[in-house]
């Protein structure tokens, strides 16, 4: 079906855009800020007797000068330099989801927009009311007693059940004897790292045949020691643990707290629910499988909830109903303290809140069905394509919403491999798709990730372009290693960022390490 | 229309019916049921979510959301004088339009070559942060402030191998929770211990000598703000510097950079990493949402190994004398070392880096001069206006620029008392320290910035002159 597909012509836009700091001429003002009433100017004083000589700052940064729509235009044109999910983007484990923009027409009024998270609370009611009932609707999701929405993304959620599990075992005298976390290498890298940066040491399970550790080196790992296990299900690719209640129940009995990461929430959403799976902990992110948007790498939210055994520990304060409406509870004694400054990157709890009530429960519910039938749907055109292979072949069943792929095949008969496809992929207006975390516990690996937004006919180009740069890696290999062809720019040098003499992450480096260059434009 | 199966969802294609049935046929499946064949019953939700009503019409939504957020009082309908973290400055309509951009807000990871102008973009978000600092070495942005702080602490501590790190006291409680967790409990092995340093009561400047008393050579860093979170414009920052350097211990410096167009660059007077607040920079205070952070340092080695965020460094591509942007020191990173990794990072506040740099851009060296001029006129006129009231007076003596601490203790009344009353007339008051600063008894911070026009700051004085008088 796959060949009568007739590719796009695409090509990206081209402004051969300079850097901002080379831009613009002395004296263009960008903005002008009112001037100082008279009145006001006189009785305020001199701004010499206001700043300590020290500290006055002598030279103007260099800073670009420019008119304000010099300023619009050049970001427009590096946005049009972007490719975003202008395409097809299939990115495995970040769920692309459809970014209503009546969202971004609600939150950017006033009456979110120009709040201040001090005012009281009865000047707050509208924003707690939206955050408690979002924590209603995830507790159902999820079965959990209490959400909190402070951490900013989902490594953060990770992080704040590692500060609750200090404080939970610490509050029982074990948090010194306590100092190892559980995790297995598909889990991701959040995890492990969170843990490690909250001070655990790290157990990282590796994985057997039918895709996930066995139960004889879980107990093999779990002791007095145990602080918490941290880990995800289904894992990304595509993969469910069958046993994971009797995991649970074994870190359970080793004293340990188990926490779900939820990233791939949206194969099970609506059908499994984490607290009546045991755990006592989970995270979803609002940014991936709520519906809203990623903005390159947040403003995110990890909404984390818990047992009401492990509520008193969560960062405060936590939005609450009261008999007089809505109110913020600091009063938790027990609390772990702050992850972040504040209660959240509300703009994102509201759109999530948005995305729950649009779809409702019968939306979910078939939104995680969508997700996987299009999931398995892709793996048959997929499959199909020569030099394509999947994760363990031997696990015939179904998979989840997720399978992760290798290219293994393909490099061993061409030379090319996941990497330079991901270069070509964009020529054809689809972003580059997910490889796998590291490490690469399958070869040349590539995880798609089909949601519910996008059409059947959306999933069958994407199968196409796929099919069409097999068909070219193993004519015109040049063409793909070469790639991209149609793109911004082209295939980018990476030798020199990682090298001390030339790397440079600000023009003021830039302009020292590449002298000639930087100081030849204008 | 109450959305139901049955009816396609306008936000899935595929929830027509007989396009489920084309993909179940392609795949040799009957139900959709059966795909889900790896999870045990047992696992399985025995009944229906029970979640409030569907409302999967556009205009519904739309309604149901504006009648619950109007039920916030807002900043653009009251005299708002709260700051403490998250501050109220103008945001140009260009950094508005920009943020909104699908491109921009959609895109997930992608490619230096597929988004190629969102890397720019953040490569300049660094670019101009580190003009504003003097550093050469910029991360992409953290959550926030506090967050920043944490992590530079840490790095501090890796880069001495010691565990102690010192913290200026006048420092916002909520920072300062957050930075206590970054350095871990006592129980942790790993625990890096905080030891506050005093504020001289009378000017709200670092206490030198309670700096002295501490500083030893297991101190890896010694954290101080300014302005501070009083607004006090820390004038010792060079001898701060110097005398941890003589200890060995690492310099580092939390800035506003709003205030960057008239006070010194931390670099200037000693700073090693410098930390702050990005929300300023064309965001909206969102509520507490539109807060993140930046760090900067100088571009040596032995700080650029220890980032944990990741980085953006322009370079070169195969077409010659054509540029692009590219992750830097990424394998450092938690996804490339997973728990060997330096710290954590993720998903961040990266969208708003793109406003910052677009607001950046807009100030200018000259708009920021300005900006942090018009600043420190309103916020000192405000000042003395307010001294004007029998039994207010400016408690803090130093040197400050956008806040300061109005205190109101001879009033007889308490802060809670007076922002109250304030409240009535359409004005929030000053954060009230009270609690958190029990030495300052019945005081408040007051934030003013450009946006308050001397007929705002003129009716803050009646309207507190009033609420006194009552």
């Amino acid at each position: 079906m796959t060949n009568a597909i007739k590719l796009r012509n695409y090509h990206a836009a081209v402004w051969d855009e300079p850097v901002v700091m080379e831009m613009g001429h002395p004296g263009r003002r960008g903005i002008v800020f009112p001037q100082a009433e008279d009145a006001l100017r006189a009785a305020a004083g001199s701004i010499d007797a206001m700043i300590p000589a020290s500290m006055r700052r002598k030279a103007r940064p260099s800073l670009p000068e420019l008119s304000e729509p010099e300023v619009l235009r050049h970001y427009l044109h590096l946005s049009q330099q972007t490719l975003g999910m202008m395409g097809i983007s299939l990115f495995g484990t970040c769920t692309m989801k459809y970014n209503a923009p009546v969202n971004e027409a609600v939150v950017a009024r006033p009456e979110l927009a120009q709040v201040h998270p001090h005012q009281s609370e009865e000047d707050l009611q509208g924003t707690l009311e939206i955050v408690h009932n979002f924590d209603l609707i995830l507790r159902e999701l999820s079965g959990m007693d209490q959400f909190v929405f402070q951490a900013g993304g989902g490594a953060d959620a990770a992080y704040t059940h590692c500060c609750v599990t200090r404080a939970y075992h610490a509050s029982r005298g074990e948090l010194e004897q306590r100092d190892e976390i559980i995790t297995t290498i598909q889990t991701h890298p959040c995890n492990p790292a969170t843990a490690a940066a909250a001070g655990f040491k790290v157990i990282t399970l590796m994985l057997e045949e039918d895709g996930y550790p066995s139960l004889e080196a879980l107990k093999a790992a779990v002791s007095n020691r145990t602080a918490a296990l941290m880990i995800n299900n289904p894992d990304d690719m595509g993969i469910y643990n069958p046993h994971i209640k009797e995991w649970v129940r074994i870190v359970h009995e080793a004293g340990g707290l188990c926490f779900y990461d939820h990233a791939n929430f949206n194969g099970v959403m609506g059908k499994i629910r984490a607290r009546e799976i045991g755990f006592d902990a989970c995270m979803y992110m609002l940014h991936k499988t709520f519906g809203a948007p990623k903005g390159g790498g947040g403003p995110a939210v990890g909404a984390y909830g818990c047992s009401e055994a492990l509520a008193p520990f969560l960062p405060a304060p936590v939005v609450i109903k009261t008999e007089n409406g809505y109110a913020l509870d600091s009063d938790r004694p027990h609390s772990t303290g702050k992850v972040r400054e504040f209660w959240g990157n509300i703009p994102q709890v509201v759109k999530a809140y948005a995305w729950a009530r649009s779809m409702g429960a019968e939306g979910i519910n078939e939104a995680s069905d969508i997700s996987v039938l299009a999931n398995n749907y892709m793996e048959v055109g997929l499959l199909g394509i020569r030099g394509i292979t999947r994760s363990n072949p031997d696990v015939d069943s179904w998979r989840m919403e997720m399978t992760r792929y290798s290219l293994e095949t393909m490099k061993a008969e061409t030379g090319i491999g996941t990497l330079d496809v991901q270069n070509r992929m964009v020529d054809f207006g689809m972003d580059a798709y997910w490889l796998s975390h590291e490490p690469w516990l399958v070869p040349e690996p590539f995880t798609p990730e089909a949601g519910e937004m996008y059409s059947k006919e959306d999933l069958d180009y994407w199968i196409a372009v796929l099919a069409q740069i097999s068909a070219e890696a193993y004519a015109t290999p040049d063409l793909v290693k070469t790639a991209p062809h149609n793109q911004s720019i082209h295939q980018m040098k990476y030798e020199s960022l990682e090298d001390p003499d030339r790397w440079a992450m600000t023009w003021r480096a830039y302009k020292r390490k590449r002298p000639s260059v930087g100081n030849s434009d204008s | 229309m109450t959305y139901a199966r049955g009816t396609a969802h306008p936000w899935m294609a595929n929830s027509v019916e007989s396009t489920k049935q084309e993909m179940l046929a392609a795949i040799g499946a009957k139900t959709i049921e059966e795909l889900f064949e790896q999870i045990p019953a047992d696992h399985r939700l025995s009944r229906p979510l029970a979640l409030p009503p569907a409302l999967s019409s556009e205009s519904e939504l739309r309604r149901h959301l504006i009648q619950t957020l109007s039920k916030n009082q807002t900043c653009e309908a009251n005299l708002n004088f709260l700051g403490a973290g998250c501050w109220q400055h103008y945001v140009p309509a260009v950094c508005e339009e920009i943020v909104r951009r699908s491109e921009f807000l959609t895109s997930v990871f992608g490619s230096p070559m597929s988004d190629h102008g969102r890397n720019q973009a953040w490569f300049e978000f660094c670019s101009q942060i580190g003009e504003l600092v003097n550093m050469e070495l910029v991360g992409l942005p953290v959550y926030s402030w506090g967050c920043a702080a944490g992590h530079a602490l840490r790095m501090a501590s890796r880069i001495t191998g010691r565990r102690e790190v010192l913290v200026v006291k006048a420092i916002d409680p909520e920072r300062l929770s957050v930075i206590r967790n970054y350095c871990e409990p006592p129980e942790m092995s790993d625990h890096l211990a905080v030891t506050l340093v005093a504020y001289d009561p009378a000017t709200g400047l670092l206490d030198l000598s309670d700096l002295r008393a501490k500083l030893n050579e297991r101190v890896a860093a010694v954290y101080f703000e300014t302005p501070s979170y009083f607004g006090i414009i820390e004038s010792q920052g060079a001898e701060i510097a110097a005398l941890a350097r003589a200890h060995g211990a690492e310099t580092i410096v939390g800035a506003d950079p709003i205030s960057l167009g008239v006070l010194a660059a931390p670099a200037d007077f000693g700073a090693d990493i410098t930390v702050g607040p990005t929300q300023p920079l064309g965001v909206h205070m969102n509520c507490g949402g539109g807060v993140g952070g930046y760090i900067a340092s100088r571009d040596e080695v032995k700080y650029a190994r220890e980032y944990p965020t990741l980085m953006i460094s322009i370079g070169e591509t195969i077409k010659a004398g054509e540029r692009g942007f590219g992750l830097s020191l990424f394998h450092q990173s938690s996804y490339g070392m997973r728990d060997k990794g330096k710290d954590w990072t993720g998903n961040s506040v990266y969208m708003w880096a793109v406003a910052n740099a677009v607001y950046m851009s807009l100030l200018g060296p000259e708009g920021f001069h300005d900006v942090g001029t018009l600043i420190l006129q309103r916020a000192h006129y405000a000042a003395k206006r307010l001294e004007e009231i029998p039994g207010i007076r400016i408690r803090l003596e130093g040197p400050f620029f956008k806040e300061f601490v109005v205190d109101f203790n001879e009033t007889g009344m308490s802060v809670a008392e007076i922002n109250r009353r304030l409240r009535k007339e359409a004005i929030f008051g000053g954060k009230d320290l009270s609690a958190d600063f029990p030495e300052l008894g019945q005081a408040a911070l007051f934030c003013v910035t450009e946006i308050h026009s001397q007929s705002d700051l003129d009716r803050l004085h009646s309207a507190l002159s009033k609420a006194l008088a009552s």
